[in-house]
């Protein structure tokens, strides 16, 4: 019996100066990111799976077929219940914000509020009400992919295609939408299907992952788990590589503004986070970030002294780098150090071992919430 | 003193010639102009290449081929017998006919150019929101394409207004028939008519540039394809 509850894509052709040829599936809730470095192919395969490019291969979305060559289906991308927001927002200059939200919610009357969100709540989970009657070309860059994103919602569709929606961004401004995407995946029972070269985003966004390189897929699975593999160094690249953490917030400190949370019993101390207590929230960790020590310092600034056990040791050969995954509490936290400091410390397999990472390291972009925040205009 | 009421022929007639043409144009030229800004076919060019002849070619060489084609032994002369008539040739129809030929690059090629300047974004983002292409075309490349269509209208319909050469050959100078504007002021010096040959050519010069500056103030007010 057939496994329905899946999207299952798979596409071969060329591109550019190589060729294509990746087939995944993705399952029908939460984010699935597809990650890789520029001109890898992610997003040709977003735009067929859109039916924007038509590339050799199926496409399957649940119990539909969207494109089966061998059977000649291939069903019009105007007639695909997909949402795409592009990596620059293309609002239709000659409509207003409002005009453009209706746009496609006015084509599709058959399906009401299939994923429950009807104007006011797109309009109040973007936070896009004070902008409606304004022109596309008086909204800064933020706004306008806000408004791209509730654009798209409001087509009412089965499945959210997004491509690259924060790289055209700068920070501060990827900052500011941040906490929106992160309401969408809390609100939204469509999945959604996020592309990016950015291993950041993906880390704070997405539940799985699929990571592609010159046009071939080199692994999937959960976020969590393929983020802790020594051997994606050149996928993920070697400055972001790291792992993420899922701890619960314990309480929080006014007086130092910091935050303390648990991880399978040991104690994280990060700067002040935006959560509740008692909610769960991500951290992520770079290799980079990470110390090693055989013995538990004294007399050191770090807060976070965690006890783990050396899991799997990767020497860079011809360079001055090793990588090593501890496990701590159960999840992996990978550490970036000299072969130098490997030989000196002489660490195997199984050894226990103190990971030591600054409270610092956790800038604000590492910190992500799971509670969406509060609309514009509350309290 | 210049009978005035002899002047009035001329330019109804130009006015009623550059209009239909114009419309017809408009009609013809944007699914031509829509293709050639989107078609990836190789022989696309040479499309364009032969919309575009009237450019180059020298009026009266494209009038020759006009007259071949109008005339008894052509397909205009074939659409003449339907109608009672001999050939096309000396008529306000082929004037229009011959006016769609050489008129057509004027029209077609802003209009091309204003489909380019959207690119392919517009639509794709058209089709992610459920509009069929025809839908797409309508309600988001044709309104953007707003100042390329503003520019085609005026200059076919100047262009029009305008021709000497290719009318006077195909239309020949038949009074209420085929007598516009610019062959009547060059019919009037011929015939040393210089009163009624400075009217003509005067109200020709104000309307023009009046039409001119209405273009190009509109052009500022209803030109962008923005609110």
């Amino acid at each position: 019996m057939a496994d329905t509850a899946t999207i299952d894509a798979a596409f071969a052709g060329t591109l550019g100066s190589f060729s294509l040829d990746v087939a995944f599936e993705a399952p029908m809730q939460g984010i699935t990111a597809l990650f890789g470095p520029s001109g890898c192919g992610k997003t040709t395969i977003l735009r067929c799976i859109a039916g924007l490019n038509r590339m050799a291969g199926t496409l399957r979305f649940g119990a539909e077929t969207w494109q089966d060559d061998r059977a000649g289906a291939f069903r019009k991308p105007h007639k695909r219940p997909v949402g795409y927001v592009f990596q620059e927002a293309s609002l239709f200059p000659h409509l207003s914000v409002r005009g453009n939200l209706l746009y496609g919610a006015r084509r599709d009357s058959r399906r009401q509020a299939e994923n429950g969100l009807g104007f006011d709540e797109v309009v109040a989970l973007l936070g896009i009400g004070p902008l409606l009657e304004r022109a596309p070309q008086a909204l800064s860059g933020g706004e306008r992919q806000r408004v791209a994103v509730g654009r798209a919602l409001l087509s009412r569709p089965r499945l959210l295609l997004m491509d690259e929606p924060l790289s055209a961004l700068d920070h501060p401004t990827r900052e500011e939408i941040f906490p929106y995407l992160e309401a969408l995946h809390e609100t939204l029972s469509i999945p959604i299907l996020y592309v990016s070269h950015d291993i950041g985003e993906v880390a704070r966004l997405a539940d799985r992952i699929v990571v592609l390189a010159r046009g071939r897929k080199v692994t999937d699975g959960p976020v969590t788990e393929v983020l802790e593999r020594l051997d994606l160094q050149p996928a993920t690249g070697r400055f972001e590589a790291g792992v993420v953490l899922t701890a619960r917030v314990v309480s929080h400190d006014d007086a130092f503004r910091m935050t303390h949370l648990d991880h399978h019993g040991q104690t994280i101390v990060t700067p002040m986070a935006e959560a509740a207590v008692g909610s769960e929230i991500r951290l992520r960790i770079r290799a980079r970030d990470v110390v090693l020590a055989t013995q538990r310092p004294s007399g050191i600034s770090v807060r976070n002294i965690l006890k783990g056990t050396v899991a799997l040791i990767v020497e860079e050969r011809e360079t001055a780098f090793a990588e090593v995954l501890v496990d701590v509490g159960g999840a992996g936290v990978r550490a970036r150090i000299t072969r130098a400091a490997l030989a000196d410390l002489a660490l195997r397999p199984d050894m226990p071992v103190f990971v030591l990472v600054k409270s610092v390291a956790f800038d604000r972009r590492a910190l992500a919430g799971l509670q969406p925040p509060p609309a514009d205009g509350e309290e | 003193m210049p009978d005035l009421a002899d002047l009035w022929s001329p330019i109804r007639l130009t006015l009623a010639l550059a209009s239909v043409t114009t419309v017809v144009l408009i009609l013809i030229g944007t699914p031509i102009a829509f293709w050639l800004a989107r078609s990836k076919a190789r022989w696309k060019e040479v499309v364009g290449a032969v919309v575009a002849l009237p450019l180059v070619l020298p009026p009266t060489v494209l009038g020759f081929y006009l007259l071949v084609v109008l005339g008894p032994d052509g397909p205009g002369g074939w659409v003449a017998g339907l109608f009672g008539g001999r050939s096309l040739a000396f008529t306000f129809e082929g004037l229009v006919i011959g006016s769609v030929f050489y008129s057509m690059p004027f029209v077609v090629q802003p209009i091309r150019n204003a489909f380019e300047a959207i690119g392919e974004r517009p639509l794709e983002v058209a089709v992610t929101l459920r509009a069929s292409p025809w839908d797409a075309f309508w309600s988001v490349a044709v309104p953007l394409a707003r100042p390329g269509f503003l520019t085609g209208a005026v200059l076919g319909f100047a262009h029009t207004v305008g021709e000497f050469g290719v009318v006077l050959m195909i239309g020949g100078n038949i009074p209420d028939e085929t007598r516009v504007l610019s062959v009547a002021i060059y019919d009037y010096v011929e015939t040393l008519q210089w009163g009624h040959a400075h009217i003509l050519a005067g109200g020709m010069l104000v309307f023009s540039f009046v039409v001119i500056l209405a273009m190009m103030l509109a052009g500022k007010r209803f030109g962008r394809p923005g609110l």
